[in-house]
């Protein structure tokens, strides 16, 4: 295989990734006149494209969070479909991250490249399973591209959390969560898991609650935490962004016990920094095992990472006889969902 | 095993003490026998398994896991034993977990040569949180902020039994505390004393307030110098020395000194100082001898330990702690004048008509390692705890300056959304001729709860910079900040070190530029 043979077709420019065939973006950070976007976390879904081409429950989301202008010229595309943009077709594939994530898979000149954006492969009540595309090109992320990472069963963590309720029954335990992915995957394990109290949430989180409701995404029984008393909310599960929690908001909670709810809470010093009293591992990310594991199984020979930590799932990647590259993208967040 | 890494696990993450004091409690409440008693002997450091465990987990971990990725795993952690905990090849499916007895025992009794083999079989078995919490167990240091002290709390505030019963008969005791549980749990007998050496709950003392002060008779009160070392206990009433501290943690280990020449048949309470030539030397070099596991013939030599005897509770088989303090001190100096113990003297009564009498007197003090005035009921019983109207102690004013706040960060548990974590600076000459702030130090009491919210808001309108948890803000507002004394520190950049500073009050009024300088604070150091 000739190495620069990708290279030749999908690169990075000052927008982003880039697919010369088809004259698109893959989640370019700046404005594009065509793009196509893998999910609606902000530092994915930018705004100001001409163009987008999406799930549409990415485009619903986007819609909530970026306001109407974000839709203009938007294009929704079922899992599935295939689609030919210029020189390639384009299809996505579930990528089990949050509602509407989508793996891009482009077809050129009988070569097949993946792009992951985010993805994780454990299973999620409010999104479908990821679903593996054998390909020859694999970009993946590496959030948690490191063996300390393995998240473990998350419904062990909503028993922990329901737990400590029962220990600390006048304490209400405010849970930072990341606003659009994690919040509705917690509301939905703690409703599995035989919680049928209301939720409180922060005023952030109600507008993506209320997309994933629109798609059959059941949430059961959510009220604003502002403007409730503190009484009501002794003993109760409420959420908020994780940036609220060490605010001034938070003093409206009767003796608040904080929990954090991500993948990074695995690590103690990351969650003795941010004071938390409950640390939840619970990720929408792939762990180490999985990321290792997608990638073996999607046959590519070729790696590409994105933002993380390269260094470690580079090595691996070439102890295993792939080709692997990092590909620099600026404007990604070390992100905490 | 899992309880018990769960209850560490929480503690761990809990910064408040009632919170701590319950899941303690409900741990002992729900955990069988030994396992719990075992859990209360980690907690309290009465298991210490002497393991090169350093080495045993290279042995384990290098044939397990790649160097490099091993290396930037535990660069990102930062700690080895949870790196291992974490990135340990994954617990076998249906396994069943060790118990901690299992893991006590085998510890406890097994040779040193097996302990890898044990300790990765114990690995294949345990969740992450079971892993971490094993090798912490291991190594002895759990560091989940719970003193022995806190754990005798829970079981007094689980089982309803007072504390100071506890204590009394804790010494008597030894993992895993079947009698004590049995006890506590209302099944069985108080635990006989027996032979063993004990520690007898101390009698402490009040701040004395002005309305006290008012009602004092001179004649019903003895006086006597607070002397500025810590409180011990001195005990050898069967042949086993022992020197407890105020909470009743046997320090012996640290004071060989002054415990190997303790006459048998007595249990005194006095001050424990380090004395140069019947000199009292500063706290700090008292600080030098504290939380040593041991002590080299270098250290006993430079800081020479000492007990100045302020009463005694036994002598031979009487037990003296019913008679009044006159009483009890008369026996203390005859005791004292026929045995002549080394390393030990008696705190001499002051003679004094009024109390202004007192006052002057104190005035006129020339001694270091005076910290204030005890005044003491001639008729008191000797009375565990803190029992109100027998005591008093008259503390020396403390020394204060005026500091500006440097930096601000937030507090944990109910104040973790407020800046409640002070940093304050005084004035030097920078190197530029201009003045400049160095920190003197931190503190995060002293103030109202009131005062926090207006501070809280100060920080946040006043920010300049901020670095994770901590904000910089703008110097200008000013601390007057009280603390007991200072000393020299090569560990903090201006060179000095406060003693217990808190925020005495907070100087809206004051210009930054006309708060203190660094010398001002150097002149009180105590030498």
């Amino acid at each position: 295989m000739k190495s620069d043979r990708f290279e030749s077709w999908l690169g990075v420019d000052a927008r982003g990734l880039y697919c010369r065939p088809g004259g698109f973006h893959i989640d370019p950070h700046g404005a594009s006149p065509r793009a196509v976007i893998t999910h609606a976390h902000s530092d994915h879904a930018r705004p100001g494209h001409d163009h987008v081409l999406a799930t549409v429950e990415t485009l619903a989301l986007m819609t909530a969070r970026l306001g109407t202008s974000a839709s203009v010229g938007s294009q929704g595309l079922a899992y599935g479909e295939a689609i030919t943009i210029g020189e390639v077709t384009v299809t996505l594939a579930p990528a089990g991250h949050v509602l509407g994530s989508a793996q891009v898979v482009i077809e050129w000149k009988g070569r097949r490249a993946v792009i992951s954006g985010d993805y994780k492969r454990a299973s999620d009540p409010t999104t479908p399973d990821f679903e593996l595309v054998p390909c020859d090109l694999f970009v993946t992320e590496a959030t948690f591209a490191l063996p300390v990472f393995t998240h473990g069963d998350a419904g062990g963590e909503v028993a922990k959390l329901l737990r400590s309720l029962r220990q600390f029954p006048e304490r209400a335990h405010v849970v930072g969560v990341y606003g659009l992915g994690k919040c509705q995957r917690l509301i939905a394990l703690l409703r599995a898991a035989g919680y049928h109290e209301p939720i409180y949430l922060h005023g952030a989180l109600a507008t993506c609650c209320e997309v994933y409701e629109s798609f059959g995404v059941r949430l059961g029984a959510l009220k604003a935490a502002t403007g409730a008393s503190r009484d009501e909310m002794k003993g109760a599960i409420v959420l908020a962004p994780p940036s609220a929690i060490p605010d001034r908001w938070s003093r409206r909670l009767p003796d608040a016990l904080t929990g954090f709810a991500s993948g990074w809470m695995r690590v103690r010093a990351r969650a003795r920094q941010r004071g938390v009293e409950l640390p939840l591992v619970i990720s929408d990310h792939a762990d180490w095992n999985e990321l290792t594991r997608t990638i073996d199984e999607t046959g590519a020979g070729e790696i590409w990472v994105t933002h993380g930590r390269e260094d470690a799932l580079l090595h691996h990647i070439q102890s295993t006889g792939r080709r692997g590259r990092a590909l620099a993208l600026i404007g990604r967040e070390d992100e905490d969902q | 095993m899992k309880e018990f890494a769960d209850l560490l696990d929480r503690l761990a993450y809990t910064p408040s003490r009632n919170d701590k004091l319950r899941l303690l409690a409900g741990y002992f409440a729900s955990t069988p026998d030994p396992d719990r008693g075992w859990a209360l002997a980690a907690l309290t450091d009465g298991l210490f398994f002497r393991l090169p465990l350093r080495r045993i987990l290279t042995e384990l971990i290098e044939p397990r896991v790649d160097p490099v990725l091993f290396g930037l795993s535990r660069d990102y952690v930062g700690d080895t034993a949870e790196t291992i905990a974490l990135l340990w090849p994954g617990s076998e499916e249906g396994a069943e977990p060790p118990r901690l007895d299992d893991v006590v025992e085998a510890l406890r009794l097994g040779a040193a040569t097996e302990v890898p083999a044990l300790l990765s079989h114990w690995l294949d078995r345990l969740d992450t949180t079971g892993r971490w919490a094993l090798l912490k167990l291991i190594t002895g240091a759990l560091r989940v902020g719970v003193s022995a002290r806190l754990a005798k709390t829970a079981l007094a505030q689980w089982s309803g039994t007072p504390l100071a019963e506890i204590e009394e008969v804790w010494h008597g005791l030894r993992p895993p505390y079947l009698a004590l549980f049995s006890w506590l749990s209302g099944q069985g007998k108080r635990p006989e004393a027996g032979k063993r050496p004990l520690f007898r709950p101390l009698m402490l003392s009040h701040q004395i307030e002005d309305k006290d002060l008012a009602a004092i008779e001179p004649k019903d009160f003895a006086a006597e110098w607070k002397w500025d070392g810590i409180r011990v206990q001195a005990s050898n009433q069967s042949g086993e020395p022992r020197l407890f501290s105020r909470t009743g943690d046997d320090i012996s280990g640290s004071f060989p000194d002054v415990v190997e020449g303790l006459p048998q048949g007595v249990v005194l309470d006095g001050e424990l100082l380090v004395m140069r030539v019947s000199e009292v030397a500063p706290f700090n070099d008292l600080q030098q001898r504290l939380n040593r596991k041991s002590v080299t013939p270098a250290m006993l030599k430079s800081f020479p330990a000492h007990i100045r005897l302020y009463d005694m509770l036994f002598e031979g088989a009487d037990d003296l702690r019913p008679l009044p303090f006159v009483d009890r001190r008369a026996r203390l100096e005859a005791w004292h004048d026929a045995a002549r113990p080394p390393r030990t003297d008696v705190s001499p009564l002051l003679q004094f008509g009024s109390i202004a009498e007192l006052e002057r007197l104190w005035a006129g003090a020339r001694e270091t390692g005076i910290e204030g005035l005890m005044l003491k009921r001639r008729t008191s019983p000797y009375l565990a705890g803190r029992p109100k109207g027998h005591w008093y102690k008259w503390k020396r004013a403390p020394l204060t300056l005026d500091a500006v706040l440097i930096y601000a960060q937030r507090g944990s548990g109910k104040r973790s959304s407020y800046y409640s974590d002070y940093t304050f600076g005084a004035w030097r000459d920078g190197e530029s001729g201009e003045p400049e702030l160095v920190p003197v130090g931190k503190s995060y009491f002293g103030f109202t709860d009131e005062e926090l919210k207006q501070l809280d808001a100060f920080v946040r309108n006043h920010t300049v910079d901020s670095f994770g948890p901590v904000r910089q803000v703008e110097p200008k507002l000013v601390f007057e900040v009280a603390f007991d004394s200072v000393h020299r520190s090569s560990r903090h950049k201006s060179g000095v070190a406060m003693r217990f500073p808190r925020i005495h009050r907070i100087r809206w009024d004051k210009p930054a530029e006309e708060a203190d300088r660094l010398e001002t604070l150097i002149r009180m150091i105590a030498e």
